[in-house]
């Protein structure tokens, strides 16, 4: 049997110190090799893209981005590591874990807990309906890639998503972030916070000020027609909306 | 009686304290506010309430200022009477205060104002004060020395678990690599229980509560390393100056809870301790994040208000701030010092 490959995520230095030394007490039990160490859920993300663990041993608070947060991410890889939470106390989580019969270990983690829980994750594929139970409001960050390099933009921040061509972007005040999502699946995720107003675009619904009527030639030449544009917040384009959304987004407005 | 303890409540001996603050500020506004009772009670028309209300006043405040300052300085001897004839005599002193009072205002602003009879003044004013003297007893037995010292043990006898099973693990974690470093951390572990399960009913000196701050920030140093920065400012503070014990630990433990924990990088907390004038200043202040949830928190102030209450009454104050991306929170005490003996 191949080795068991493994990711250690936690911010504190003596916490990652003590999960090596157990797991190479486990050596021959379980055989295992760990492939890389993170200090938070960010870092623990690139370090999945690049080695591809099997289990992924995550400490629940963590600067930047947490074990939960963390979760969401690696729930969405094509292929998902076998997940263990390690928290000394923290009795939300520890519900939550239970409600989605997720396995948790306990700080001091012990040697014989740690080898089942490995036995366990080494069989168990995340499953969606856990993540959901974990946190019911899906992701908090999303993930961007920019000529290598991974930024996180906050779901709070986002005015509208678009998509273009291959990509979709998400808008923020401050600038554009590429995302390798497509537009249904975050419509999906995050349908209570967007609301869908074109083929293409996801508006944020707390952003949404006003809306206009503009009268335009239609493309197919059958003369003028009416067209509503949605005023946003702190942005200055408008952002059109379909014939057919318009309805839903109506109801929304309470127009 | 040992005057560092709880026992030495304002009003958890016989009489109430009339060198408290808290003290005199019950008894005027108490006494003020029967005042506004009885005006209430005979007032005929709205309009004319205020200048019942004034004139009144007149009559109430100027005994008032006699009599509080009187019982400050009788107070050594009053606590040394037994509990009928200390009352007796408090009642006594009001009564003729007033009676003399009475008569000598009479005697000058009779002709611009109607005056009655002294008698009438003094039955009013002998009533007020046994309402007051029975108001103060309610007290005593709602912070009578047993409750107060069985609730300030259930206070303080709580240890945030988050705390312990992350530095047990970290002891663990460093065990093999660094013995020396980990026996030195569990023997500031066992230091800081020690402290955290006494029976922490006496003031302590400042200088203990330091040192006992930094011990935990020493083991809180183990797990987090150079990401927890302190910055103390406590040139100017007097050591051998009396505080509740416990006030400094559980409000470092916030700070590094919410500050430094979730910080990216690394924070620095702000330990300020000045003394100034009769009062001591305690300021703690860390960064604040976004991330995480605030829980906790509340209940950790909440204790240390409480307790606060149960040693000081009025005279002390806990107050929280959000300021610049800081949160701040600041402790003012009556700045005791230890008895030289």
């Amino acid at each position: 049997m191949n080795p068991l490959r493994i990711l250690i995520v936690d911010d504190e230095a003596p916490a990652r110190s003590r999960l090596r030394d157990l797991l190479s007490d486990l050596a021959i039990s379980v055989p295992n090799q760990i492939i890389a160490e993170a200090a938070d859920g960010v870092a623990a993300m690139e370090a999945c893209a690049e080695e591809r663990p099997d289990i992924v041993l995550t400490d629940i608070r963590m600067p930047r981005m947490d074990g939960l947060e963390l979760a969401q991410h690696l729930g969405r890889l094509p292929q998902p590591p076998g997940l263990i939470f390690i928290t000394a106390f923290d009795q939300y989580a520890v519900k939550a874990f239970e409600l989605a019969a997720l396995d948790y270990l306990l700080k001091p983690v012990r040697s014989v807990r740690l080898a089942t829980a490995l036995e366990k994750a080494r069989h168990s594929v995340l499953r969606s309906e856990q993540l959901q139970l974990l946190s019911p409001h899906g992701r908090s960050l999303l993930r961007s890639t920019e000529r290598g390099r991974s930024l996180l933009v906050a779901v709070a921040d986002i005015d509208f998503l678009r998509a273009e061509q291959k990509y979709v972007t998400a808008h923020t005040r401050e600038r554009e972030y590429l995302l390798e999502e497509s537009l249904n699946q975050l419509e999906l995720e995050f349908g209570e916070l967007f609301v869908r107003v074109h083929r293409n675009c996801l508006v944020a619904k707390k952003a949404i000020t006003g809306y206009e009527r503009s009268e335009r030639d239609a493309e197919s030449g059958e003369g003028s027609d009416t067209q509503w544009l949605l005023l946003l917040n702190g942005v200055s384009e408008k952002i059109p909306v379909s014939r057919r959304q318009w309805p839903q987004v109506k109801a929304l407005l309470k127009v | 009686m040992n005057p560092t303890s709880i026992r030495h409540k304002p009003f958890a001996t016989a009489l109430p304290d009339f060198r408290n603050l808290g003290v005199w500020l019950r008894i005027l506004l108490g006494v003020n506010l029967l005042a506004l009772l009885w005006v209430l009670a005979r007032n005929q028309s709205w309009p004319r309430l205020a200048d019942e209300f004034v004139d009144t006043a007149l009559w109430v405040e100027p005994p008032l200022f006699v009599l509080l300052p009187l019982f400050h300085l009788l107070n050594p001897w009053l606590e040394k009477l037994s509990l009928r004839h200390g009352r007796l005599t408090v009642l006594l002193l009001v009564l003729l205060v007033v009676g003399v009072q009475h008569a000598a205002f009479g005697s000058l602003f009779g002709d611009l104002m109607e005056v009655r009879g002294p008698l009438h003044a003094m039955l009013w004013a002998g009533l007020a004060c046994i309402f007051m003297l029975g108001y103060f007893a309610w007290l005593n037995t709602l912070y009578s020395p047993a409750l107060a010292e069985a609730r300030l043990l259930a206070l303080t006898a709580r240890i945030r678990p988050h705390f312990l099973y992350n530095s047990l693990n970290a002891v663990l974690g460093v065990i093999r690599h660094d013995p020396k470093r980990a026996e030195a951390a569990l023997e500031e572990l066992s230091d800081l229980f020690r402290v955290l399960m006494q029976e922490n009913r006496e003031l302590v000196l400042l200088s203990d509560e330091i040192s006992l701050a930094r011990q935990y920030l020493e083991l809180e140093r183990l797990r987090l390393g150079e990401r927890l920065q302190v910055d103390w400012q406590i040139d100017c503070c007097p050591p051998d100056t009396l505080m509740p014990p416990l006030m400094l630990q559980p409000l470092l433990e916030n700070a590094v809870y919410h500050g430094v924990e979730p910080a990216d990088g690394g924070a620095t907390i702000t330990v300020n301790i000045s003394a100034e004038g009769p009062r001591i200043r305690i300021m703690i202040t860390n960064p604040t994040h976004s991330v995480g949830h605030q829980s906790g928190n509340q209940m950790a102030l909440a204790n240390i208000r409480e307790r606060l209450m149960l040693f000081y009454d009025l005279e002390a104050r806990l107050e929280t701030h959000e300021t610049h991306g800081r949160h701040e929170v600041l402790i003012e005490l009556p700045h005791r010092r230890q008895a030289r003996s």
